[in-house]
Protein backbone atom coordinates (compact mmCIF):
# COMPACT_ATOMS: atom_id res chain seq x y z
CA UNK A 1 0.00 0.00 0.00
CA UNK A 2 1.25 3.41 -0.85
CA UNK A 3 1.10 5.87 1.97
CA UNK A 4 -0.18 9.11 0.47
CA UNK A 5 0.29 12.55 2.00
CA UNK A 6 -3.33 12.68 3.16
CA UNK A 7 -2.88 9.45 5.14
CA UNK A 8 0.17 10.88 6.84
CA UNK A 9 -1.80 14.01 7.68
CA UNK A 10 -4.66 11.95 9.08
CA UNK A 11 -2.29 9.80 11.06
CA UNK A 12 -0.54 12.79 12.63
CA UNK A 13 -3.95 14.30 13.38
CA UNK A 14 -5.09 11.19 15.25
CA UNK A 15 -1.73 10.92 16.96
CA UNK A 16 -1.90 14.52 18.12
CA UNK A 17 -5.48 14.19 19.34
CA UNK A 18 -4.51 11.02 21.20
CA UNK A 19 -1.52 12.71 22.77
CA UNK A 20 -3.77 15.71 23.49
CA UNK A 21 -6.18 13.49 25.40
CA UNK A 22 -3.50 11.65 27.28
CA UNK A 23 -2.02 14.96 28.36
CA UNK A 24 -5.30 16.02 29.94
CA UNK A 25 -5.66 15.53 33.67
CA UNK A 26 -9.01 14.05 34.65
CA UNK A 27 -10.43 15.71 37.74
CA UNK A 28 -13.75 15.48 39.54
CA UNK A 29 -15.71 18.25 41.28
CA UNK A 30 -16.27 19.01 44.11
CA UNK A 31 -12.50 19.46 44.31
CA UNK A 32 -10.36 19.15 47.39
CA UNK A 33 -7.66 21.72 47.91
CA UNK A 34 -4.84 19.16 47.81
CA UNK A 35 -5.79 18.28 44.25
CA UNK A 36 -6.14 21.93 43.27
CA UNK A 37 -2.67 22.63 44.70
CA UNK A 38 -1.18 20.05 42.33
CA UNK A 39 -2.47 21.82 39.20
CA UNK A 40 -0.31 24.29 37.29
CA UNK A 41 -1.23 27.19 35.00
CA UNK A 42 -1.27 25.79 31.45
CA UNK A 43 -2.40 22.28 32.47
CA UNK A 44 -5.20 20.82 30.39
CA UNK A 45 -7.96 19.20 32.38
CA UNK A 46 -11.15 17.23 31.79
CA UNK A 47 -13.65 18.13 34.49
CA UNK A 48 -16.33 15.70 35.64
CA UNK A 49 -18.73 15.97 38.55
CA UNK A 50 -20.96 18.70 39.93
CA UNK A 51 -20.57 22.43 39.31
CA UNK A 52 -23.01 25.35 39.55
CA UNK A 53 -23.72 27.96 36.89
CA UNK A 54 -23.98 31.61 37.89
CA UNK A 55 -23.35 34.83 36.00
CA UNK A 56 -23.94 38.57 36.45
CA UNK A 57 -27.45 38.72 37.94
CA UNK A 58 -27.03 35.66 40.22
CA UNK A 59 -23.71 37.02 41.51
CA UNK A 60 -25.34 40.33 42.33
CA UNK A 61 -28.05 38.55 44.35
CA UNK A 62 -25.59 36.28 46.17
CA UNK A 63 -23.44 39.26 46.99
CA UNK A 64 -26.40 41.29 48.29
CA UNK A 65 -27.48 38.33 50.41
CA UNK A 66 -23.97 38.10 51.90
CA UNK A 67 -23.94 41.83 52.70
CA UNK A 68 -27.38 41.68 54.30
CA UNK A 69 -26.58 38.50 56.23
CA UNK A 70 -29.38 36.60 54.50
CA UNK A 71 -29.36 32.85 53.92
CA UNK A 72 -27.91 31.79 50.55
CA UNK A 73 -29.84 29.46 48.24
CA UNK A 74 -26.74 27.24 47.95
CA UNK A 75 -23.83 26.51 50.24
CA UNK A 76 -20.63 27.99 48.82
CA UNK A 77 -18.45 25.45 50.63
CA UNK A 78 -16.16 23.61 48.19
CA UNK A 79 -18.25 24.57 45.15
CA UNK A 80 -17.10 25.31 41.63
CA UNK A 81 -18.94 28.05 39.79
CA UNK A 82 -19.20 28.01 36.01
CA UNK A 83 -19.78 31.50 34.57
CA UNK A 84 -22.40 30.50 32.03
CA UNK A 85 -25.94 31.32 30.95
CA UNK A 86 -27.16 28.62 28.56
CA UNK A 87 -29.46 28.93 25.59
CA UNK A 88 -32.78 27.07 26.17
CA UNK A 89 -32.68 23.28 25.91
CA UNK A 90 -34.14 22.01 22.65
CA UNK A 91 -36.51 19.01 22.60
CA UNK A 92 -34.94 15.95 24.24
CA UNK A 93 -31.90 17.83 25.55
CA UNK A 94 -30.81 18.65 29.08
CA UNK A 95 -29.36 22.04 28.14
CA UNK A 96 -28.80 24.26 25.11
CA UNK A 97 -25.53 25.83 24.02
CA UNK A 98 -23.42 26.23 27.15
CA UNK A 99 -20.05 27.96 26.77
CA UNK A 100 -18.33 30.29 29.24
CA UNK A 101 -19.05 34.00 29.58
CA UNK A 102 -16.43 36.69 30.33
CA UNK A 103 -15.24 36.15 33.92
CA UNK A 104 -13.99 39.69 34.51
CA UNK A 105 -17.55 40.96 35.00
CA UNK A 106 -17.76 38.81 38.14
CA UNK A 107 -14.45 40.10 39.58
CA UNK A 108 -15.97 42.53 42.06
CA UNK A 109 -17.99 39.72 43.68
CA UNK A 110 -15.38 36.93 43.50
CA UNK A 111 -13.14 37.50 46.57
CA UNK A 112 -16.18 37.41 48.91
CA UNK A 113 -17.29 34.10 47.39
CA UNK A 114 -13.80 32.61 47.65
CA UNK A 115 -13.63 33.65 51.30
CA UNK A 116 -16.92 31.82 51.87
CA UNK A 117 -15.65 28.51 50.53
CA UNK A 118 -15.85 28.53 46.71
CA UNK A 119 -12.77 26.63 45.49
CA UNK A 120 -12.83 26.94 41.72
CA UNK A 121 -14.27 28.93 38.83
CA UNK A 122 -14.69 28.15 35.15
CA UNK A 123 -14.99 31.02 32.68
CA UNK A 124 -13.11 32.86 29.96
CA UNK A 125 -10.74 35.82 29.90
CA UNK A 126 -8.70 37.86 32.34
CA UNK A 127 -9.12 38.30 36.11
CA UNK A 128 -8.25 41.35 38.22
CA UNK A 129 -5.20 41.52 40.53
CA UNK A 130 -7.60 41.39 43.53
CA UNK A 131 -9.11 38.14 42.28
CA UNK A 132 -5.65 36.66 41.69
CA UNK A 133 -4.63 37.61 45.20
CA UNK A 134 -7.75 36.00 46.63
CA UNK A 135 -7.23 32.85 44.55
CA UNK A 136 -3.73 32.53 45.99
CA UNK A 137 -4.85 33.28 49.55
CA UNK A 138 -7.60 30.66 49.37
CA UNK A 139 -5.72 28.02 47.36
CA UNK A 140 -8.40 28.12 44.66
CA UNK A 141 -8.11 27.62 40.87
CA UNK A 142 -9.50 29.53 37.89
CA UNK A 143 -10.14 27.36 34.83
CA UNK A 144 -10.73 28.67 31.32
CA UNK A 145 -12.97 26.97 28.78
CA UNK A 146 -13.05 27.87 25.09
CA UNK A 147 -15.34 30.85 24.55
CA UNK A 148 -17.77 30.38 21.71
CA UNK A 149 -17.64 26.57 21.81
CA UNK A 150 -21.06 26.29 23.45
CA UNK A 151 -22.40 23.47 21.27
CA UNK A 152 -19.35 21.27 21.88
CA UNK A 153 -19.30 22.01 25.64
CA UNK A 154 -23.03 21.29 25.98
CA UNK A 155 -22.31 17.69 24.94
CA UNK A 156 -20.29 17.21 28.15
CA UNK A 157 -23.20 18.25 30.39
CA UNK A 158 -25.36 15.27 31.32
CA UNK A 159 -27.75 16.93 33.76
CA UNK A 160 -28.92 20.46 34.49
CA UNK A 161 -31.33 21.44 37.23
CA UNK A 162 -32.37 24.96 38.13
CA UNK A 163 -31.86 25.27 41.89
CA UNK A 164 -32.14 29.00 42.58
CA UNK A 165 -33.44 32.29 41.17
CA UNK A 166 -35.61 30.72 38.41
CA UNK A 167 -36.98 34.18 37.60
CA UNK A 168 -33.56 35.06 36.16
CA UNK A 169 -34.06 32.66 33.23
CA UNK A 170 -30.70 31.95 31.59
CA UNK A 171 -29.05 33.77 34.50
CA UNK A 172 -30.52 31.46 37.17
CA UNK A 173 -28.30 29.09 39.18
CA UNK A 174 -28.18 25.59 37.70
CA UNK A 175 -26.66 22.46 39.21
CA UNK A 176 -24.73 20.85 36.36
CA UNK A 177 -23.23 17.40 36.00
CA UNK A 178 -20.15 17.39 33.80
CA UNK A 179 -18.48 14.51 31.99
CA UNK A 180 -14.98 15.27 30.69
CA UNK A 181 -15.59 18.98 30.21
CA UNK A 182 -12.39 20.30 28.53
CA UNK A 183 -10.67 23.27 30.18
CA UNK A 184 -7.27 24.82 30.88
CA UNK A 185 -5.81 25.97 34.20
CA UNK A 186 -5.53 29.73 33.75
CA UNK A 187 -4.71 30.83 37.33
CA UNK A 188 -3.36 28.14 39.65
CA UNK A 189 -3.44 27.98 43.45
CA UNK A 190 -0.06 29.73 43.61
CA UNK A 191 -1.55 32.71 41.79
CA UNK A 192 0.41 32.02 38.58
CA UNK A 193 -1.55 33.36 35.61
CA UNK A 194 -1.27 31.73 32.18
CA UNK A 195 -2.15 35.11 30.66
CA UNK A 196 0.81 36.71 32.47
CA UNK A 197 0.31 40.05 34.07
CA UNK A 198 -2.33 41.12 31.55
CA UNK A 199 -5.49 42.18 33.33
CA UNK A 200 -8.67 43.84 32.37
CA UNK A 201 -9.71 46.18 35.15
CA UNK B 1 -44.68 50.18 -6.86
CA UNK B 2 -43.89 46.62 -5.92
CA UNK B 3 -45.76 45.46 -2.85
CA UNK B 4 -44.19 43.28 -0.14
CA UNK B 5 -46.28 41.85 2.68
CA UNK B 6 -44.94 42.31 6.20
CA UNK B 7 -45.68 38.63 6.88
CA UNK B 8 -42.99 37.72 4.32
CA UNK B 9 -40.50 39.93 6.14
CA UNK B 10 -41.35 38.29 9.48
CA UNK B 11 -41.02 34.76 8.09
CA UNK B 12 -37.62 35.53 6.56
CA UNK B 13 -36.22 37.25 9.65
CA UNK B 14 -37.36 34.30 11.76
CA UNK B 15 -35.53 31.82 9.52
CA UNK B 16 -32.46 34.06 9.35
CA UNK B 17 -32.20 34.19 13.17
CA UNK B 18 -32.18 30.41 13.36
CA UNK B 19 -29.79 29.99 10.42
CA UNK B 20 -27.28 32.59 11.63
CA UNK B 21 -27.06 31.07 15.10
CA UNK B 22 -26.38 27.54 13.86
CA UNK B 23 -24.33 27.96 10.67
CA UNK B 24 -21.46 30.27 9.79
CA UNK B 25 -21.01 31.45 6.21
CA UNK B 26 -18.72 29.38 3.96
CA UNK B 27 -15.92 31.99 4.06
CA UNK B 28 -15.85 31.90 7.89
CA UNK B 29 -15.88 28.09 7.99
CA UNK B 30 -13.00 27.91 5.50
CA UNK B 31 -11.05 30.54 7.38
CA UNK B 32 -11.38 28.76 10.75
CA UNK B 33 -10.47 25.45 9.13
CA UNK B 34 -7.36 26.83 7.49
CA UNK B 35 -6.32 28.46 10.80
CA UNK B 36 -6.57 25.08 12.52
CA UNK B 37 -4.42 23.48 9.82
CA UNK B 38 -1.68 26.08 9.99
CA UNK B 39 -1.47 26.99 13.69
CA UNK B 40 1.77 25.69 15.20
CA UNK B 41 1.22 26.76 18.82
CA UNK B 42 -0.07 23.67 20.61
CA UNK B 43 -2.62 25.31 22.95
CA UNK B 44 -3.85 27.66 20.21
CA UNK B 45 -4.24 24.74 17.87
CA UNK B 46 -6.28 22.80 20.38
CA UNK B 47 -8.62 25.73 20.79
CA UNK B 48 -9.02 25.91 16.99
CA UNK B 49 -9.73 22.17 16.89
CA UNK B 50 -12.48 22.64 19.47
CA UNK B 51 -13.92 25.53 17.47
CA UNK B 52 -14.05 23.46 14.28
CA UNK B 53 -15.68 20.56 16.11
CA UNK B 54 -18.09 23.01 17.71
CA UNK B 55 -19.25 24.27 14.30
CA UNK B 56 -19.81 20.73 13.13
CA UNK B 57 -21.87 19.79 16.19
CA UNK B 58 -23.86 23.04 16.03
CA UNK B 59 -24.97 22.43 12.45
CA UNK B 60 -25.56 18.68 12.70
CA UNK B 61 -27.41 18.70 16.01
CA UNK B 62 -28.96 22.15 15.80
CA UNK B 63 -27.40 23.47 19.00
CA UNK B 64 -26.53 27.19 18.76
CA UNK B 65 -22.83 27.75 17.97
CA UNK B 66 -22.58 29.96 21.05
CA UNK B 67 -24.94 30.31 24.01
CA UNK B 68 -24.78 34.08 23.54
CA UNK B 69 -27.13 34.17 20.58
CA UNK B 70 -26.72 37.91 20.58
CA UNK B 71 -28.70 41.06 20.16
CA UNK B 72 -30.23 41.02 16.68
CA UNK B 73 -28.73 43.72 14.45
CA UNK B 74 -30.53 44.13 11.13
CA UNK B 75 -29.28 46.14 8.16
CA UNK B 76 -32.17 46.90 5.82
CA UNK B 77 -31.69 48.22 2.30
CA UNK B 78 -35.15 49.39 1.42
CA UNK B 79 -35.80 49.99 -2.28
CA UNK B 80 -37.71 53.22 -2.85
CA UNK B 81 -39.90 51.41 -5.39
CA UNK B 82 -41.20 49.06 -2.67
CA UNK B 83 -44.39 49.56 -0.73
CA UNK B 84 -44.53 47.54 2.47
CA UNK B 85 -48.13 46.42 3.08
CA UNK B 86 -50.07 44.77 5.90
CA UNK B 87 -48.46 46.55 8.83
CA UNK B 88 -45.31 48.17 10.14
CA UNK B 89 -41.94 47.09 8.78
CA UNK B 90 -40.28 47.71 12.13
CA UNK B 91 -42.81 45.55 13.93
CA UNK B 92 -42.52 42.84 11.24
CA UNK B 93 -38.78 42.62 11.82
CA UNK B 94 -39.19 42.51 15.60
CA UNK B 95 -41.88 39.84 15.25
CA UNK B 96 -39.46 37.78 13.14
CA UNK B 97 -36.83 38.07 15.88
CA UNK B 98 -39.42 37.14 18.53
CA UNK B 99 -40.49 34.03 16.60
CA UNK B 100 -36.97 33.03 15.56
CA UNK B 101 -35.57 33.21 19.08
CA UNK B 102 -38.53 31.30 20.52
CA UNK B 103 -38.78 28.59 17.87
CA UNK B 104 -35.02 28.23 17.47
CA UNK B 105 -34.39 27.79 21.22
CA UNK B 106 -32.14 30.84 21.17
CA UNK B 107 -31.27 32.75 24.32
CA UNK B 108 -33.15 35.91 25.25
CA UNK B 109 -30.33 38.30 26.02
CA UNK B 110 -32.01 41.73 25.86
CA UNK B 111 -33.01 43.86 28.87
CA UNK B 112 -35.69 46.55 28.57
CA UNK B 113 -33.78 49.37 30.20
CA UNK B 114 -30.00 49.56 30.38
CA UNK B 115 -30.10 50.53 34.07
CA UNK B 116 -33.23 48.78 35.40
CA UNK B 117 -32.28 45.61 33.47
CA UNK B 118 -35.43 43.51 33.18
CA UNK B 119 -35.23 40.83 30.45
CA UNK B 120 -37.75 41.44 27.64
CA UNK B 121 -38.00 37.63 27.32
CA UNK B 122 -38.27 37.62 23.53
CA UNK B 123 -34.92 39.14 22.54
CA UNK B 124 -36.60 42.24 21.11
CA UNK B 125 -36.17 44.96 20.22
CA UNK B 126 -33.70 44.42 17.39
CA UNK B 127 -31.26 47.18 16.42
CA UNK B 128 -32.42 48.13 12.91
CA UNK B 129 -30.48 50.28 10.43
CA UNK B 130 -32.30 51.49 7.33
CA UNK B 131 -30.80 52.64 4.08
CA UNK B 132 -32.92 53.74 1.10
CA UNK B 133 -31.79 52.37 -2.27
CA UNK B 134 -32.96 52.84 -5.88
CA UNK B 135 -34.58 49.46 -6.43
CA UNK B 136 -37.81 47.53 -6.00
CA UNK B 137 -36.33 45.07 -3.50
CA UNK B 138 -35.66 44.78 0.20
CA UNK B 139 -32.28 43.34 1.18
CA UNK B 140 -31.88 42.40 4.84
CA UNK B 141 -28.71 41.35 6.65
CA UNK B 142 -29.20 39.88 10.09
CA UNK B 143 -26.12 39.85 12.33
CA UNK B 144 -26.73 38.60 15.89
CA UNK B 145 -24.03 40.27 18.03
CA UNK B 146 -22.65 38.68 21.17
CA UNK B 147 -21.45 41.00 23.91
CA UNK B 148 -18.22 39.26 24.94
CA UNK B 149 -16.72 40.93 21.90
CA UNK B 150 -19.08 43.92 21.67
CA UNK B 151 -18.00 45.04 25.16
CA UNK B 152 -14.39 45.33 23.98
CA UNK B 153 -15.17 47.63 21.02
CA UNK B 154 -13.82 51.19 20.97
CA UNK B 155 -14.26 54.53 19.24
CA UNK B 156 -11.41 57.02 18.86
CA UNK B 157 -11.74 60.64 17.68
CA UNK B 158 -8.24 61.09 16.22
CA UNK B 159 -6.66 64.24 14.82
CA UNK B 160 -6.16 64.43 11.05
CA UNK B 161 -2.39 64.61 11.67
CA UNK B 162 -2.50 61.17 13.34
CA UNK B 163 -2.93 59.64 9.87
CA UNK B 164 -2.26 55.98 9.10
CA UNK B 165 -0.10 55.48 12.18
CA UNK B 166 -2.85 56.84 14.42
CA UNK B 167 -5.36 54.42 12.90
CA UNK B 168 -3.00 51.47 13.38
CA UNK B 169 -2.28 52.42 17.00
CA UNK B 170 -6.01 52.79 17.72
CA UNK B 171 -6.87 49.36 16.32
CA UNK B 172 -3.93 47.67 18.08
CA UNK B 173 -4.92 49.32 21.37
CA UNK B 174 -8.48 48.03 21.07
CA UNK B 175 -7.39 44.49 20.14
CA UNK B 176 -4.75 44.31 22.88
CA UNK B 177 -7.31 45.35 25.49
CA UNK B 178 -9.87 42.89 24.09
CA UNK B 179 -7.37 40.04 24.29
CA UNK B 180 -8.74 36.77 25.58
CA UNK B 181 -12.03 38.31 26.75
CA UNK B 182 -13.43 38.79 23.25
CA UNK B 183 -13.11 35.14 22.12
CA UNK B 184 -10.24 35.26 19.63
CA UNK B 185 -9.57 34.50 16.81
CA UNK B 186 -11.33 37.77 16.09
CA UNK B 187 -12.78 39.44 13.05
CA UNK B 188 -12.16 43.18 13.33
CA UNK B 189 -14.61 45.66 11.82
CA UNK B 190 -13.09 49.11 11.43
CA UNK B 191 -14.89 52.31 10.47
CA UNK B 192 -12.80 55.29 9.43
CA UNK B 193 -14.31 58.73 8.76
CA UNK B 194 -17.82 60.15 8.82
CA UNK B 195 -19.07 61.50 12.15
CA UNK B 196 -19.05 59.88 15.60
CA UNK B 197 -22.15 57.72 14.99
CA UNK B 198 -21.53 57.09 11.27
CA UNK B 199 -18.09 55.75 12.08
CA UNK B 200 -19.48 53.27 14.63
CA UNK B 201 -22.10 52.18 12.10
CA UNK B 202 -19.41 51.59 9.45
CA UNK B 203 -17.39 49.40 11.82
CA UNK B 204 -20.43 47.20 12.48
CA UNK B 205 -21.25 47.01 8.78
CA UNK B 206 -17.63 46.02 8.05
CA UNK B 207 -18.12 42.82 10.06
CA UNK B 208 -20.74 41.64 7.57
CA UNK B 209 -18.34 41.68 4.60
CA UNK B 210 -17.02 38.18 3.75
CA UNK B 211 -13.60 37.48 5.25
CA UNK B 212 -12.23 36.43 1.86
CA UNK B 213 -12.95 39.86 0.38
CA UNK B 214 -10.63 42.86 0.64
CA UNK B 215 -11.64 46.52 0.44
CA UNK B 216 -12.05 47.72 -3.16
CA UNK B 217 -9.96 50.82 -2.33
CA UNK B 218 -6.30 49.95 -2.82
CA UNK B 219 -4.70 51.91 0.05
CA UNK B 220 -7.44 50.65 2.37
CA UNK B 221 -6.94 47.01 1.39
CA UNK B 222 -3.21 47.52 2.05
CA UNK B 223 -4.10 48.91 5.47
CA UNK B 224 -6.31 45.85 6.11
CA UNK B 225 -3.35 43.58 5.37
CA UNK B 226 -0.92 45.59 7.43
CA UNK B 227 -3.28 45.71 10.41
CA UNK B 228 -3.90 41.96 10.31
CA UNK B 229 -0.17 41.30 10.29
CA UNK B 230 0.40 43.71 13.22
CA UNK B 231 -2.47 42.23 15.24
CA UNK B 232 -1.21 38.70 14.75
CA UNK B 233 2.22 39.73 16.04
CA UNK B 234 0.57 40.32 19.44
CA UNK B 235 0.63 36.56 20.07
CA UNK B 236 -2.72 36.53 21.93
CA UNK B 237 -3.84 33.63 19.76
CA UNK B 238 -6.99 31.49 19.68
CA UNK B 239 -8.73 31.53 23.06
CA UNK B 240 -6.00 33.89 24.26
CA UNK B 241 -3.77 30.86 24.76
CA UNK B 242 -1.14 31.86 22.22
CA UNK B 243 -0.32 31.49 18.56
CA UNK B 244 -0.54 33.42 15.34
CA UNK B 245 -4.32 33.67 15.00
CA UNK B 246 -5.37 36.55 17.21
CA UNK B 247 -7.46 37.77 14.28
CA UNK B 248 -8.66 36.11 11.10
CA UNK B 249 -9.42 39.27 9.15
CA UNK B 250 -9.62 43.06 9.35
CA UNK B 251 -12.41 44.66 7.33
CA UNK B 252 -12.36 48.44 6.92
CA UNK B 253 -15.18 50.67 5.67
CA UNK B 254 -14.58 54.37 5.08
CA UNK B 255 -16.65 57.53 4.54
CA UNK B 256 -15.75 61.16 3.85
CA UNK B 257 -15.19 63.15 7.02
CA UNK B 258 -14.79 66.70 8.35
CA UNK B 259 -11.62 68.77 7.77
CA UNK B 260 -11.01 68.75 11.53
CA UNK B 261 -11.46 65.05 12.28
CA UNK B 262 -10.40 61.45 11.83
CA UNK B 263 -12.91 59.20 13.63
CA UNK B 264 -11.89 55.54 13.98
CA UNK B 265 -14.27 52.89 15.32
CA UNK B 266 -13.15 49.36 16.12
CA UNK B 267 -15.97 46.85 16.39
CA UNK B 268 -14.52 43.64 17.78
CA UNK B 269 -16.13 40.51 16.36
CA UNK B 270 -15.50 37.07 17.82
CA UNK B 271 -14.86 33.92 15.78
CA UNK B 272 -18.64 33.33 15.73
CA UNK B 273 -18.97 36.10 13.15
CA UNK B 274 -22.61 35.46 12.22
CA UNK B 275 -24.54 37.12 9.46
CA UNK B 276 -27.16 36.07 6.93
CA UNK B 277 -28.37 38.15 3.99
CA UNK B 278 -31.59 37.72 2.00
CA UNK B 279 -33.21 39.78 -0.72
CA UNK B 280 -36.97 39.94 -1.08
Amino acid sequence: MILVWKDIQNFTFYLSSWIGDSMSIKITAPFNKELLKSLRAGDQVMISGVVFSARDAAHKRIHNALINGEELPISLKDITIYYMGPSPAGPGRVIGSAGPTTSGRMDSYTPALLDRGMVAMIGKGYRSPKVKESIKKNGAVYFGAVGGAGALLSKTISAAECIAYPDLGAEAIYRLELNDFPAFVIIDANGTDLYGETTCE
Amino acid sequence: MREIEVAVVTQNIKEMCIEANHFLSRDMIDCLHSAKETETNSLGRQVLEQLNQNLEIAGKEMIPICQDTGMAVVFVELGQEVRVVGGSLNEAINEGVRQGYREGYLRNSVVNDPLKRINTNDNTPAVIHYEITCSDKITMTLAPKGFGSENMSRLFMLKPSDGYKGVIDAVITAVREAGANACPPLVIGVGIGGTFEKCAYLSKKALTRPVNEMSAISHISQLEEELLAEINKLGIGAGGLGGKYTALKVNIETYPTHIAGLPVAVNIGCHVNRHVTRTL
